[in-house]
């Protein structure tokens, strides 16, 4: 289309253009509707002063990020000291969604590769399996998992029934619980793109490496894990960001004691009670912070890249 | 094969089924040390099979494969001391040609450095020591190839296995590759064993050659005894171009049969055991045996006339039908149009033949 555009002359050329802006425009219009506006939409309230019943008032102040780093705030009287508070919940969420990432990828690699060395006919069964919880609603189905895990929960009977265990785990309430719960929540993200590039992986260069005296492990470290890398990173990054962010898990799963940022702005939000700028803030931070920790993955992976 | 008192590879009574379907139905057969050893057929002939069980990528259904009088179709690729160059090479994407040509040396222990520096020999060997920091993606196929070969060769296997690895090659490279393959058999001298479907090939690389179609072995023997002497139909047919036609045995007498062919014309061909008299058989006549005059020559004379002549470089390939009878095919060599008549379309002629250059085949 672009080469014949180009030989037909500028009458063709400026068809193509014009073309090319209206197709384009419903990116755009997504681009910058639903994903531009309510980020800098954030980015101002974020700077605004709160409103009592909610809400804000249009007046520029730093106090919502003031509030979110230091304790009786950095402009008072007294010498302002850091404010634990919220830095450790958002260090919590981290770890948490870091966790599990880990989760995901343990369980999700094994399973993409297992669909992806399954006869061509019955792997788009197993795909379509994987998504079946899917239809339920994530509410319903995080709920369901506090049900199963509670003390008196099917999991704890069933250990206490074969003798495992005398008395029920305390699962609940604990990070454990979680994480499991993000885990359950993002498995897909992190089966659908590691299948798809297993999928695409030549398994010729396995048995080239069998055959060049290389065992199992050895073959899953420096010739398969490296050929669908790109396929990790994305599934990584498709568990992480949104665990980060999540707030069902952690607020059914986890109780007040594993409060995550998600958990945090969505309160700023609700009823009365909340601080509009506070929430904005705390999610502009969040922001910052995944894409920081997204570039620092990056230009690691490029400097692993330059070095082989 | 210098030392033919040793055998490297012996299959026994070797069978590969795949459910119902058997891939491979008791294949006998050893390769000598220091041989380069064809497996040549169809495709689907088992060949590809039976190459990937000597290198462990299948396994082994009932019987046993020897490597130097070591059992070895129980153990995993990786305990094989035989390496394998790939049809489409399979070479690591995302290291440099020096670390896929040094991979199987640091599998087998050598340090980093040690593995790198035989590398760069094994590079050098195939003449592409300037590429060797590139990536595979960034060479030709030819180049490709090479790196391949580098890669099987740098741990010094007992065997290698090659499994159609210059297919994907233009004809000129392929003709270049072949030559280079030999040659380097010879200089590392270690056993080559080999996989192709073109029968060209084939003779002009091989010590020796199995025939193989349907999951077994039709022949074994030199390139010159698979073309000069096909055991049956099926191997006259896929080696070299040649005329196979029906006949009707007549008699038998120490060892040349009489025979006659459609429309009543009289041939006597070497015959082959297991054939009676009265059945109806096939015959192979290679089309550079053959050769017209206006006159019957030799004792073995049959009249008919001349249908085409077809000009193919090197040789020109005469039509010919035989009064109400079958059709041959002769060739005659462009250098030899001197002693060699090339009679004009339509001209009534004599197809000659020696004695002995007509073979009946076992179907």
């Amino acid at each position: 289309m672009a080469a014949g555009a180009a030989s037909g002359g500028s009458a063709a050329t400026d068809t193509y253009k014009e073309a090319r802006t209206w197709l384009l425009m419903p990116a755009w219009i997504t681009l910058s509707f639903l994903i531009l506006a309510p980020v800098l939409l954030m980015l101002v309230y974020s700077f605004l002063t709160k409103e009592f019943r909610g809400g804000v008032v249009w007046e520029f102040s730093l106090s919502a990020y003031d509030q979110f780093f230091f304790d009786r705030g950095l402009f008072g009287d007294e010498p302002a000291k850091i404010e634990w508070t919220y830095i450790t919940i958002f260090w919590r969420s981290i770890w948490q969604a870091g966790a599990a990432t880990l989760l995901s990828l343990l369980i999700g690699f094994p399973t993409a590769y297992f669909i992806a060395t399954q006869p061509e006919r019955v792997r788009p069964m197993w795909v379509f399996l994987i998504t079946i919880p899917y239809w339920v609603n994530l509410l319903i189905r995080t709920v369901s998992m506090k049900f199963l895990l509670r003390d008196q929960g099917p999991l704890n009977d069933l250990l206490i029934s074969t003798g495992l265990i005398d008395s029920p785990l305390h699962i609940v309430n604990t990070n454990f619980a979680v994480q499991l719960g993000l885990f359950y929540s993002y498995l897909p993200f992190m089966v659908l793109p590691i299948y798809a590039a297993v999928e695409r992986y030549n398994f010729t260069l396995s048995e080239a490496a069998a055959d060049l005296y290389a065992s199992k492990m050895t073959i899953l470290r420096r010739v398969l894990l490296p050929a669908v890398k790109p396929g990790v990173i994305a599934g990584c990054i498709l568990v992480f960001v949104p665990s980060m962010g999540s707030f069902l898990a952690p607020d059914l799963l986890g109780g007040a004691k594993n409060f995550m940022i998600g958990s945090l702005i969505e309160e700023q939000f609700k009823g009365n009670a909340g601080n509009w700028p506070f929430g904005a803030a705390a999610s502009m931070i969040l922001l910052t912070m995944v894409l920081i920790i997204l570039l620092i993955f990056a230009r690691q992976q490029a400097k692993a890249e330059k070095e082989t | 094969m210098s030392d033919t008192s040793q055998i490297a590879i012996d299959v026994r009574d070797a069978v590969k089924r795949y459910g119902d379907f058997t891939a491979l139905k008791q294949i006998s057969l050893s390769i000598m040390d220091n041989e380069f050893f064809t497996l040549l057929g169809p495709s689907g002939c088992g060949k590809t099979t039976l190459l990937r069980m000597i290198a462990g990528f299948e396994d082994v259904t009932e019987g046993a494969i020897f490597l130097y009088g070591d059992e070895i179709e129980n153990l995993p690729p990786n305990k094989r001391p035989v390496n394998t160059v790939f049809q489409n090479y399979a070479l690591f994407p995302h290291m440099t040609l020096l670390d896929n040509v040094g991979f199987g040396l640091e599998m087998r222990g050598a340090s980093k450095s040690e593995a790198r520096r035989k590398a760069g020999e094994m590079l050098e060997l195939v003449q592409l020591s300037q590429f060797s920091a590139r990536k595979p993606s960034q060479l030709s196929g030819g180049q490709q190839q090479r790196v391949a070969l580098a890669r099987a060769l740098a741990p010094r296997p007992k065997v290698l296995l090659l499994d159609e690895p210059l297919s994907a090659l233009d004809l000129k490279l392929r003709k270049a590759m072949q030559l280079e393959l030999k040659h380097l058999q010879r200089e590392t001298g270690i056993t080559f064993i080999f996989v192709t479907h073109d029968q060209e090939e084939a003779l002009t690389m091989s010590d020796r050659i199995a025939v193989m179609s349907a999951g077994e072995m039709q022949q074994l023997g030199t390139p010159n005894d698979i073309y000069e002497r096909p055991h049956n139909k099926f191997v006259a047919d896929f080696i070299g171009e040649t005329n196979l036609l029906e006949v009707s045995v007549d008699a038998v007498h120490e060892g040349r049969a009489t025979c006659h062919l459609g429309g009543g014309h009289e041939l006597t061909c070497n015959a082959v055991t297991g054939i009676g008299v009265g059945s109806k058989v096939h015959m192979s006549v290679r089309p550079e045996r053959l050769f017209t005059s206006d006159a019957p020559v030799e004792a073995e004379s049959l009249k008919g006339k001349v249908v085409e002549n077809v000009f193919i470089g090197t040789d020109i390939s005469t039509i010919v039908n035989l009064d109400d009878g079958p059709q041959f095919t002769i060739r005659t060599s462009n250098s030899d149009r001197g002693n060699k008549r090339i009679f004009d379309q339509g001209a009534e002629v004599f197809v000659n033949m020696e004695l002995g250059a007509a073979r009946l085949l076992v179907d």
